[in-house]
């Protein structure tokens, strides 16, 4: 049997994400109620993993680190087909850089047990390092392919992957076990479905505390984080070298007046 | 784990990983050794290279030209392509023994997968994608980068090396000079890897039409667009313009465009003749991937949205019914220059 481990992350709504800003004084995050969905990248993990378990004989975990709302993305992706849900939900996992967090996960999947196939979204919408996944890899041990668009070949244990690059993309082979990262090229997320939602309330989720996971305090949230977040300046973005000129009349004069305006710049 | 000496004397070097393609080092490792050279310098270190490649015979002296002291090179077939396991091997090896105070890495594809996996090995903090290096007051190097409205700058103050990636195109090309030299250390490729990942190929794709990094205009459209349909007339402009199209993340997030086109701090950064954001609201991540343009226009149908602040021309509009009007505009443009240069260029009679 195939078993496949999924890192997700409940990130904040993407379509309202520019709501949430820095304080200045607490230079904590003003959430604003965004309202928590599973990060996109994600999904098409989720997704390519339940097509494995369509084709071979596989079993699928998710598991997430975050706080306790979080378990609904956990839920959602049971309903979509994985069978198994873990929530790393800890006080002290709190203000995790990429570091402490890919640590985190990673005790989190060893303590799951030996895993075939680890699969994680290419970058989240909300932070965008792209760095969890390769570092539970390392951490893990085990080879790592990045931005995977596409499975070419499996042939048992050994998989030929095509990774995107800036101008077309790389051919790997990889031996499992082995963490890729995959990007939305690879996959179109199927949409949650009755059915699934009924039986994913049937299945259990796990929540583990630093203590489940025998890690110490000191290695893992903020404290186990090398890097930390040092200086804040707010910027409004305004680019003192330009002063807008608004073109305005109706829409067709606005085009003609845009038109001149660039054809003067000698634009056109 | 590599724990900081604070107590002064000892400071390691300033490292870029360089990348090459045929036989070229690339502009944006020569920017990043460029201003690695001021931070070497501010911090009274050398600034080392590491070049790891299949043929780098007559390659290396643009590093040197730019500033380096010292370049370490793993020139090997078997490192013609980039090998995640001898590639992160080798640096992490080397990391270890030569004990670095700075590591910058291009956010180049490889330089994406290369920087965590080294990081996480050397157990090391890694910032993404940074706008911006300085250092503070007590030699400790301030990455910034943009968020949520505002630019944070993050530091790793315990841990060695203070580990960044860096996009193309935030440093300008430094003066090369053309006689530098420095030493060169040549680097054994290990023979004990495990080879569980391996890169077999690497095929280049290029896309449709002006390449983004090269154009001289280019139209970018963003969540403004609406759907598929509100997209492709702003593609259409593009097209009439000869432009590149270039895209803000929720555009690819929605599917309409690829990830390739994406201009920002995770993205390309530009530096077109004449720029057109189309539905955009001017966030910085994306706006930090437009350097230097000659003219900046936005089109966007909230008069309060903050790209007007940051453009030389802005149009209050719905880009969907907009754009299709500017297009046949221009295209009215381009007919009357022509008559107009048919009339006066043409064949006269006598
Ligand atoms: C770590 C990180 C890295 C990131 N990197 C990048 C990056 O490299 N590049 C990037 O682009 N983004 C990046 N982002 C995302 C970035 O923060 C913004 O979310 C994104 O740039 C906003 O895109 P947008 O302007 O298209 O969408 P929005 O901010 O949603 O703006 C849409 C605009 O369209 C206007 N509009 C709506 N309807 C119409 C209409 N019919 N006609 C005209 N205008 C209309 C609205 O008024 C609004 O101003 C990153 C985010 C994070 C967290």
């Amino acid at each position: 049997m195939l078993r496949i481990a999924v890192c997700v992350k409940a990130v904040p709504d993407p379509k309202e994400a520019t709501r949430i800003k820095i304080d200045p004084v607490t230079r904590t995050l003003l959430r604003r109620d965004v309202p928590l969905v599973t990060n996109h990248l994600d999904r098409n993990a989720v997704e390519a993993a339940v097509q494995l378990k369509e084709e071979l004989d596989a079993h699928v975990a998710v598991i997430s680190m975050g706080p306790p709302p979080a378990e609904t993305i956990v839920r959602e992706c049971l309903a979509l087909g994985a069978d198994e849900g873990i929530l790393l939900c800890d006080q002290a996992f709190g203000g995790a850089d990429a570091f402490a967090t890919a640590y985190s996960l990673a005790k989190g999947i060893e303590k799951m047990g030996g895993f075939d196939l680890v699969l994680c979204g290419m970058a989240s919408s909300d932070s965008g390092t792209e760095w969890v996944g390769p570092k539970i890899g390392a951490l893990l041990g085990i080879p790592v392919v990045t931005a995977v668009r596409e499975i070419v070949e499996r042939d048992g244990r050994s998989w030929k992957v095509k990774a995107s690059l800036e101008n077309g993309y790389r051919l790997v082979r990889v031996r499992l076990p082995a963490l890729l990262t995959v990007t939305r090229e690879l996959n179109t997320p199927r949409a949650l479905s009755f059915s699934g939602i009924v039986s994913a309330r049937k299945k259990e989720i796990t929540e583990w505390g630093i203590n489940d996971l025998g890690v110490q305090e000191e290695a893992v949230g903020l404290r186990g984080s090398p890097t930390i977040t040092a200086n804040l300046t707010i910027m409004n973005g305004k680019d003192s070298k330009r002063a807008v000129e608004m073109i305005t009349g109706t829409r067709e004069e606005a085009a003609e007046r845009l038109v001149e305006k660039l054809a003067a710049a000698g634009m056109l | 784990m590599p724990m900081h000496d604070n107590m002064g004397a000892r400071c390691g070097a300033v490292w870029v990983i360089a990348e090459q393609t045929d036989g070229r080092i690339r502009t944006g490792s020569l920017q990043l050794v460029g201003h690695a050279r001021k931070l070497a310098n501010q911090l009274g270190t050398c600034l080392e290279v590491v070049l790891l490649g299949g043929n780098l015979v007559g390659v290396i002296q643009p590093l040197f030209a730019a500033g380096a002291d010292r370049v370490y090179l793993g020139n090997d077939p078997d490192l013609a392509l980039y090998q995640p396991e001898i590639y992160t091997e080798m640096v992490v090896k080397l990391a270890t023994e030569q004990e670095p105070e700075i590591m910058l890495v291009g956010s180049t594809s490889m330089g994406r997968e290369l920087a965590p996996l080294v990081a996480a090995r050397l157990q090391t903090g890694l910032t993404a994608h940074c706008i911006d290096l300085v250092l503070d007051e007590n030699g400790i190097l301030e990455q910034r980068v943009p968020a949520y409205g505002g630019l944070v700058s993050i530091t790793c103050p315990d841990r060695r090396p203070q580990m960044a990636t860096v996009a193309r195109g935030v440093f300008p090309m430094p003066q090369l000079d053309e006689d530098s030299t420095g030493e060169v250390v040549p680097l054994d490729v290990p023979d004990e890897v495990p080879g569980r990942v391996q890169t077999l190929e690497v095929i280049r794709e290029e896309p449709e039409g002006v390449p983004l990094e090269i154009a001289s205009v280019i139209v970018a459209g963003g969540a403004g667009a609406g759907d598929l349909d509100g997209w492709c007339k702003i593609a259409d402009l593009a097209k009439v313009l000869n432009a590149a199209l270039g895209s803000t993340r929720p555009a690819v997030d929605e599917g309409w465009i690829g990830l390739e086109t994406m201009i920002g701090q995770s993205g390309k950064v530009v530096s077109p003749e004449l720029y057109i954001g189309v539905g955009l609201s001017g966030e910085m991540q994306h706006m930090v991937g437009i350097t230097g343009a000659k003219v900046m226009v936005a089109i966007n149908s909230d008069a309060k949205s903050p790209v007007f602040e940051q453009v030389d021309y802005g149009v209050v509009d719905d880009c969907r019914k907009f754009v299709p009007v500017l297009v046949e505009k221009i295209k009215e443009h381009r007919e009357r220059a022509l008559s107009r240069s048919s009339r006066s260029h043409g064949p006269t009679s006598i």
